[in-house]
């Protein structure tokens, strides 16, 4: 069953229809070739014309779609001889936050990132992609681990944020996000990251406080969810898409305000429609990032990161 | 005179003027006892009935840490103001106006130079009442003005956090906050200097996952609230009770996350305590430090 979001409801009509007539020429021998191509260039332009012009709150909910690709399917696609790591040898395995050892284009890497899961019961495994200590934790280790065999860490960001309850609160949620961005900003080997879907505030930070940030097309990065923002703000829950717009949290926005080195564009209708290029492409950049940062001693690697923040927007 | 000296003047001044008389006496919010101003003043804004810490006007927690409650306030740089052109029921500037009119500060940091237990120090202090202490890149900007000095003078430096978090009405820039203060203070810890904070009520949010809990040592004072996302945060999307004293100084402090709870009238001893520890320098006698300031009498 395919998911379609609100403003995709004349598009789904289409496809719905082309789905019929497909079904319809089975039984008979109708020919509807052509009415099928017909319905498929309108629902082209249609998808064009949707994509051309989506709200920020519109952009939100792609950057949010079940069927975009998650943390897992950019490994499966990028990554060869993938070896998971678990733990945090303090308190637990978080399956929010996948990570482990890999071949990306015949190097060694750290692979780290929020992962959502897309079954019902995988996404409660996964706690919906939302962190808790132990997640971020885990993420401490193993950019640790990477420092220490200087293999380049690649962050994959897809969080509505980190996970704000009572067990999270009492293991130190707070002071494990501050020590993911302290190690982010202390390992002396290349960090890329890549915002693949929601950049939920703290809890993408965690992992994304890197030497390149990438973002695709459709994905959103914001201090809070535009919910969150419209509830305190507006005090009211049904402002969201102002909110939205008022937050400025589009991957344009980020390019514009030096937050995202590099948008990665995605095909019409977006990443979950038409997956594959997308897998591909991000693969291309992530390759010309890390090896534009190879090479470089650690120090100057540390130091150049750290300024990079410091120095961020400074007048 | 005219519409414009008549009318629109008295009404800005109406809108940009303080009260003339302030508040006399307060309520306390632990036991309801009415204390006047002055009580309040000399007994560092703690409930002497109910032991209840108020929050602290910046300008009193400043002389309350440094010797003889003297110190120089770090003039800060300008910080692009506003640069999302945010909007929400009221424009973002319009609110920093107002509360700069409310408050005679810039934005919601101090920052100040001076002698704690005899040694030089950079403290840099949240306040909590100009806009709820939020993180924008005026607050980033001055903890990253600490820290630089700390590094270049070999200084410590003490951080004392009252913030609701992250600034929403910076949005991205303000999350940028979180990595930029942590990559001032690595710098300044990396050089060897001393990176205190004092955890004041309440801590929340952007500020706690950046520079409040990366101390070398992490003070907290009594009732203080610390944590990540607030209760209500928790409460409306989790559907979890909260237990009782949940991140509460002192229950805090009990599953730690901070290495000490302490009261105001003891915090600035403790304070000069641990400096003098990590530097491994001497212990001065109070009356070095301006110890025997009568604020600390009263309380003792």
């Amino acid at each position: 069953m395919q998911h379609f979001l609100d403003f995709e409801g004349p598009i789904a009509e289409l496809e719905g229809k082309i789905r019929e007539l497909r079904h319809l020429s089975g039984e008979s021998d109708l020919n509807i070739v052509e009415e099928v191509a017909r319905l498929q260039s309108k629902t082209q332009l249609l998808l064009q014309q949707t994509y051309a012009k989506l709200t920020p709150w519109q952009l939100t909910q792609v950057a949010r779609h079940p069927d975009r690709p998650h943390t897992l399917d950019y490994v499966g696609a990028l990554i060869e001889d993938f070896q998971p790591l678990a733990g945090d040898r303090c308190f637990g395995e978080d399956h929010a936050m996948v990570g482990g050892l890999g071949r990306f284009r015949s190097r060694s890497v750290v692979v780290l990132g929020h992962e959502k899961g897309r079954e019902t019961a995988e996404r409660v495994r996964r706690n919906f992609g939302m962190a808790r200590p132990e997640g971020y934790r885990k993420a401490v280790r193993l950019m640790r681990l990477a420092d220490r065999f200087q293999l380049p860490i690649v962050s994959f960001v897809d969080t509505a944020g980190a996970y704000p309850g009572v067990g999270a609160e009492q293991r130190g949620q707070a002071e494990a996000i501050a020590q993911a961005i302290r190690t982010c900003l202390s390992v002396g080997t290349p960090i890329v990251s890549v915002i693949i879907g929601e950049g939920g505030s703290g809890g993408a930070v965690a992992i994304a406080s890197a030497d390149r940030v990438l973002m695709l097309e459709n994905s959103v990065y914001s201090v809070i969810s535009p919910e969150g923002c419209a509830s305190i703000l507006w005090r009211t829950n049904d402002q969201a898409d102002a909110a939205a717009e008022a937050l400025r949290l589009t991957a344009a926005d980020m390019k514009n305000l030096g937050v995202a080195d590099t948008v990665i564009p995605e095909p019409v209708g977006g990443a979950h429609r038409n997956p594959d290029p997308v897998l591909k492409s991000v693969g291309r950049h992530l390759e010309t990032a890390l090896t534009a940062l190879e090479g470089k001693d650690p120090h100057t690697l540390v130091a150049a990161r750290r300024k990079k923040y410091i120095d961020f927007r400074r007048i | 005179m005219s519409w414009l000296s008549d009318f629109i003047r008295p009404k800005l001044q109406a809108v940009v003027r303080r009260p003339a008389v302030p508040d006399l006496w307060t309520k306390c919010p632990g036991c309801d006892r009415m204390m006047f101003h002055k009580e309040l003043e000399a007994q560092l804004q703690v409930c002497s009935a109910c032991g209840h810490h108020l929050q602290m006007p910046v300008s009193a927690r400043l002389k309350l840490l440094f010797d003889d409650g003297s110190y120089e306030l770090m003039e800060l740089p300008e910080v692009e103001e506003d640069p999302l052109r945010f909007r929400d029921r009221k424009r973002y500037s319009e609110r920093l106006r107002l509360a700069r009119a409310d408050s005679d500060a810039a934005d919601a940091i101090a920052v100040a130079t001076g002698r704690i237990g005899a040694r030089p120090c950079v403290t840099a202090v949240l306040d909590f009442g100009f806009m709820g202490g939020s993180m924008g890149m005026a607050v980033g900007e001055g903890l990253v003005r600490a820290a630089e000095f700390s590094k270049k003078h070999k200084q410590p430096l003490i951080a004392v956090t009252a913030s609701g978090g992250a600034r929403m009405q910076e949005g991205i820039l303000s999350l940028m906050q979180l990595p930029r203060t942590v990559a001032a203070i690595e710098d300044a810890r990396e050089a060897g200097c001393p990176y205190i904070v004092i955890l004041t009520h309440p801590t929340t949010g952007g500020v706690t996952a950046s520079f409040a809990m990366l101390g070398d040592v992490a003070l907290a004072e009594p009732g203080a609230l610390i944590g990540f996302a607030g209760p209500r945060v928790i409460e409306s999307t989790v559907g979890e009770t909260l237990p009782e004293n949940f991140q509460r100084a002192e229950k805090v402090c009990e599953l730690g996350m901070v290495d000490v709870v302490v009261p105001r009238s003891e915090l600035k001893p403790t304070l000069v305590r641990v400096l003098a520890h990590l530097t491994n320098g001497p212990l001065p006698s109070p009356e070095d430090t301006g110890e025997s300031s009568t604020a600390v009498a009263v309380i003792a």
